[in-house]
């Protein structure tokens, strides 16, 4: 159950924000934040207070009304003004991340084709083409080089699966059938959890890779690392 | 007043000559009377024991979550009694936390919440406040609760066979609810397209029957703007539910194809089970046109979920403001407009989905639109507590509830129409508790507040009050215990429908919150229990309640508690709204629908004899 | 829920299932329909069956004669050149990672100095003439160690039962992909009770592997007798108290394709009683 945790995965409320654009889809949660609690508190409190001063009194005739069409334009038209506002604001900030033609020009790309229950990571090695022998595979295990953008390109290979890292606040659904992408910026050198989540079967919750960012030196250290072993290696005798 | 000059007492035309007539009283069998009964009033009280039981089987799974969800991986003894292939030495199983959360929500949507609004309430309530003897099609009445119940059953057993139930999330999204082999759940989730597709069929033939009832058995008098709020809602629900579920209705029957006889509606060429291609398949389906046919019904399904809720707090709170409501007809225009709107913003629920980006736009400024009417209704049913005089009922303390939560659970929605922020919160614990907020805190208050509310009508008897305010505070209470820390869990990323999130390190420190919810929600489960034996109870033992408890206007409270068979003796005529609760000058402070203004009755007569001598 | 009379009832119907045929469509929805009106309140009934099947079989059940009977040995060779030992990356899943000092091999092809070829099944594939042997009491034990399957091959006959354990702490899912026999895919979190498993028709080999740890997988021949066994680490193997008979013998191997189907040999050998003879299989490395 319950494992030694590191101190700086104890929050409360949003965790880290680890990618170029988290900190802007903060803000617009704070934004929706702040005038959902005023509303809250206002409709709240008004039902409090009227609960309170009508409460039944013997006697006291209610007041009879059918309604105020003024008051009601102005309820119709605040919100739906406000709410207007929210859209296109979002807007901007949507197809900053989504709109493919938007995406960093010549940003790396990772391909990534999760499977029941596993992240099948693929890089493209030094020749950053995929499909070649020098195609880098690892197991769960993504790295990522800081400050860098890069393209992650989704595909499931069996059922739904989704991508999701909370510290970068980046979630899609990789879609057997269906390639799509992602861009992520990271901004700090740390270690992170990658999440899925779609339900994807009994293993979904298992499923979980961790996304290393490390520096650009780190990182050509580790592609050599990983550089495909001399065709004629020796087989591996084994005494079980 | 237009219908002033209608002639005194118009008899309508009894649908079928004879038996709706209650001059013509017949005596019925047991059978005719309890089982198989034709009645309006008594289908849509079998309706509601069927909604209890399934709410309860329901509630039970929840428990099992939220079992497991407290402490993960706890092996609970006590559940040894379940077959090894749900608890394993009192672990639960992963694949059966996967079948608890989806029968769950299954069960609440189709089973409990939707036959308990628009099966208990749509039956009881439709000719009561229209003023018509019964539904305008008795036997496609009763047709529809033995296919409802039939559904239940099927749904239920799904349970007991090989495999297991269905494990994909109540919105099974293929491949995982296609291929048998990638979620090991073979019989049950054809199981669970069986039964579904018959729940629609009676969805379908109460919703034509409501239709149909609606528009032509209303009472002279009862013009559309003179029908409660209900009423309007569950009228427009009643379309709704006949433009949504065929579209349900053909997604499923495409997956029990892909499923039965191998087509490949929603399964790709590229597909790999354990690595290896597919045999068998042509492939060359799409995955995500289950999810557009899905929503497409699904969004919707969500309002066929709330309006009527809408429509039975907006008439207790009248009752119990003792005030008319606060702009009934943009009560009414809301309600047209989220029937409206609510096709139109399916696609929020695939921002993440790969769904072109373009799209995302489109639907946001559609799910933002919607949230205008809602907020109009909010605003209204504030305007309708001004200035009251409250006499505070559980069925008010109920109504009173769904207002203040269905106003978290609109607000919480807020977030998730703002793509970026749905980015990040999507498919997390704030979805399950915005949910909650609005199917538990919205509609789940206001059914029990309609059933303190309607019990003496009913059963003749009223509900213990003291016992219902014990319920209510219970409920209420244990409610945002369970539900409100959701929100808390999701902003910290905690994806939903995870078995043990304490795999994660940046989750494992929400167990402790976790175990809290958990506790809160045993006993909120326990309090449904206290409201059953209230329920029984009174049923036998309660206050007799007389014909009109709560000094209410609408056309069912001039009838003796329970109504006979056939209900009105004579044809009611309306003169007024719903809600004419403290008229100036009146000398009661309510008005019932049919009570003649002053002086009508002689001039009626008048007027008739003036006829008769022309 | 296997305990429940429902589950006998719906067989028929999981049999249609598997069938491609419209019609039966309609059949099922029907059958669903009563089976679903009469319920599964009835628990008690379904035992009987489960005896009632063992006792017809049990009237043509043979015994295995190991004083009388031959024994067949031999050894299991690779000729050519052995290909490259997959080294398996468990960093993947930090409890796996952990559990191995040195970065473990996959088991897939293990061959020992001289070609000798690890974990191929040898088995009578025919000339029995349709004799069945009682399944032993013992059962066999699928071990989940460190992330990977203990063993990785082996034989177990029709009846046995299969006992599936998970030493490991974290979750292992266990997935049979079966032609023959009834596939199941199991979840087994850490801490719990080891799965039992009976397989009913023979089948040469059914893949067992764990969708959670994608290198982890095994291999189970079922077999209504027990004259079968696996080749140890000098790719050598022993059957033992089989009847005087002409047989036909398979050896079978998971070869670099990892999958049921493998590479097979087959070989004729005579025996009579108390023979030992020698059969040895060479598999051509691809």
């Amino acid at each position: 159950m319950a494992q030694a945790v590191p101190p700086r995965y104890k929050h409360w409320w949003l965790p880290d924000a680890s990618s170029s654009y988290a900190g802007q889809i903060d803000d617009m949660f704070y934004l929706i934040l702040w005038i959902t609690l005023f509303v809250f508190f206002l409709v709240e409190g008004a039902l409090i207070v009227f609960l309170w001063k009508y409460r039944y009194k013997n006697g006291r005739k209610a007041i009879y009304t059918h309604g105020n069409n003024t008051l009601e334009i102005t309820w119709t038209a605040i919100p739906a003004v406000i709410l207007v506002f929210l859209a296109v604001f979002s807007n901007s900030l949507w197809s900053e991340i989504r709109d493919p033609n938007k995406f960093p020009k010549n940003a790396p790309a990772i391909q990534i084709k999760p499977r029941q229950f596993e992240w099948d990571i693929t890089y493209p090695g030094p020749d950053k083409k995929f499909g070649t022998a020098d195609d880098i595979q690892t197991i769960n295990q993504l790295f990522l080089v800081v400050n860098q953008p890069v393209q992650i390109k989704l595909e499931g290979q069996d059922v739904i699966h989704s991508f999701f890292v909370p510290e970068f606040r980046i979630k899609q659904d990789a879609v057997p059938g269906m390639p799509t992408a992602v861009w992520i910026k990271p901004i700090k050198e740390a270690q992170y959890e990658i999440a899925c989540a779609e339900l994807c079967g009994l293993g979904h919750y298992r499923m979980k890779g961790t996304v290393s960012i490390i520096s650009q030196d780190s990182m050509d250290r580790w592609v050599k690392s990983q550089a495909p072993a001399p065709a004629a290696a020796p087989a591996i005798n084994l005494t079980p | 007043m237009a219908t002033l000059v209608a002639p005194a007492i118009v008899r309508k035309k009894p649908t079928k000559p004879g038996a709706h007539d209650a001059h013509g009283h017949h005596e019925l069998s047991f059978v005719q009377k309890y089982i198989f009964s034709q009645d309006h009033k008594r289908i849509g009280i079998q309706f509601m024991f069927s909604s209890l039981f399934f709410l309860l089987v329901g509630g039970g799974l929840a428990m099992i979550v939220r079992l497991e969800l407290g402490w993960p991986g706890h092996a609970f003894k006590f559940l040894s009694f379940l077959p090894s292939t749900m608890v394993a030495g009192g672990v639960i199983l992963p694949e059966f936390y996967n079948s608890a959360f989806t029968m769950h929500a299954t069960f609440m949507i189709f089973f409990a919440v939707m036959p308990f609004l628009m099966g208990t309430f749509a039956n009881f309530l439709i000719p009561l406040h229209i003023g018509a003897p019964d539904m305008a099609f008795p036997k496609i009445n009763m047709l529809s609760f033995w296919f409802a119940l039939v559904a239940g059953i099927i749904m239920f057993s799904s349970f007991f066979v090989k495999g297991g139930a269905a494990g994909g999330g109540w919105t099974n999204y293929p491949p995982l609810s296609d291929l048998s082999e990638l979620s090991g759940v073979n019989v049950g989730q054809n199981l669970w397209i069986i039964s579904l597709l018959i729940s629609g069929v009676a969805s379908l033939m109460g919703a034509v029957n409501y239709i149909t009832t609606v528009v032509n058995m209303r009472c002279p008098g009862m013009s559309f703007f003179r029908m409660p709020l209900a009423i309007w809602a569950i009228f427009v629900t009643a379309i709704l539910l006949l433009l949504a579920i065929p579209v349900l209705t053909s997604a499923l029957v495409l997956l029990l194809f892909d499923r039965t006889v191998h087509t490949s509606f929603f399964i790709p060429s590229t597909i790999l089970v354990a690595g290896q291609p597919l045999v068998g398949r042509s492939g060359g389906g799409q995955v995500l046109l289950w999810q557009h046919l899905f929503w497409f019904f699904g969004h919707p399904e969500v309002y066929i979920m709330i309006l009527p809720a809408m429509g039975i707090a907006s008439d207790i709170l009248a009752t119990f403001a003792r005030k008319p409501i606060f702009g009934y007809k943009a009560m009414v225009f809301s309600i047209c407009g989220i029937a409206v709107l609510g096709f139109f913003v399916w696609g929020h629920h695939m921002f993440q989905s790969g769904m072109n980006p373009l799209l995302g736009t489109t639907f946001m400024i559609s799910t933002m639109l919607i949230a205008v009417p809602s907020a109009i209704k909010t605003f209204n049913w504030l305007g309708t507590l001004y200035g009251g005089n409250f006499k505070f009922t559980t069925a008010f303390l109920f109504a009173v509830g769904f207002v203040a939560m269905f106003v978290i659970g609109g607000l919480s929605g807020i977030f998730m129409a703002s793509t970026p922020v749905d980015i990040f919160i999507h498919d997390t614990y704030f979805i399950v508790g915005h949910i909650h907020y609005v199917l538990f805190g919205g509609s789940i208050f206001a059914i029990f507040a309609g059933v303190y509310y309607w019990f003496p009508k009913m059963f003749g008897r009223m509900l213990n009050e003291t016992l219902g305010k014990i319920h209510f505070w219970l409920v209420f209470l244990t409610f945002n215990g369970v539900f409100f820390p959701m929100h808390i869990l999701g902003i910290g990323g905690m994806m939903r429908r995870i078995y043990d999130y304490t795999q994660y390190p940046h989750l494992s420190h929400f167990q402790g919150l976790n175990a809290f919810m958990s506790v809160c929600a045993f006993i909120l489960g326990a309090s449904t229990l206290l409201f059953l034996f209230n329920l029984f109870w009174s049923m036998f033992k309660g206050k007799p309640s007389g014909m009109n408890p709560w000094h209410a206007n609408t056309l069912e409270w001039t009838l003796p508690s329970p109504p006979v068979h056939g209900n009105f003796s004579e044809t009611p005529h309306v003169f007024r709204g719903p809600y004419e609760y403290s008229v100036p000058g009146h000398t009661e402070d309510y008005w019932p629908q049919n009570e003649p203004p002053e002086g009508w009755l002689e001039r009626a007569q008048q007027m008739k004899a003036t006829a008769t001598h022309g | 829920m296997p305990d429940c009379a429902l589950a006998n009832l719906l067989k028929p119907l999981e049999a249609m299932i598997i069938h491609p045929s419209l019609r039966q469509l309609g059949y099922m929805l029907s059958l669903t329909l009563v089976v679903g009106l009469v319920g599964c309140g009835k628990k008690d009934s379904d035992e009987e069956d489960d005896s009632g099947g063992k006792s017809d079989a049990a009237a043509t059940v043979a015994t295995v004669d190991m004083t009388n009977g031959a024994t067949i040995v031999g050894t299991v060779k690779l000729d050519g050149a052995a290909p490259v030992a997959k080294v398996i990356n468990m960093g993947g899943d930090a409890y796996c990672g952990a559990a191995h000092k040195t970065s473990p091999v996959s088991d897939d092809h293990w061959v020992n100095n001289g070609g000798a070829l690890v974990n191929a099944f040898v088995y009578v594939k025919d000339g029995l003439g349709g004799k069945t042997y009682a399944a032993p009491a013992t059962a066999i034990t699928l071990a989940q160690k460190g992330c990977t399957y203990e063993p990785h091959v082996f034989g177990i006959m029709v009846g046995q039962t299969m006992k599936v354990e998970n030493d490991d702490q974290t979750l292992h899912n266990v997935h049979s992909v079966s032609a023959a026999n009834e596939s199941f895919n199991e979840g087994q979190p850490p801490g719990t009770p080891a799965k039992e498993h009976k397989m009913t028709k023979q089948e040469v080999m059914i893949p067992i592997k764990c969708d959670v740890h994608g290198w982890m997988n095994s291999y189970a021949g079922v077999l209504p007798h027990p004259f079968f066994a696996v080749t140890g680490a000098d790719g050598k193997y022993e059957i033992k108290g089989v009847p005087a008979g002409d047989y036909t013998i398979e050896c079978w191997h998971e070869s670099t394709k990892s999958d049921a189907a493998g590479v097979t040999q087959d070989q004729k050998v005579t025996v009579a009683a108390k023979d030992s003879k020698t059969v040895d299989f060479t598999l051509k490395a691809q």
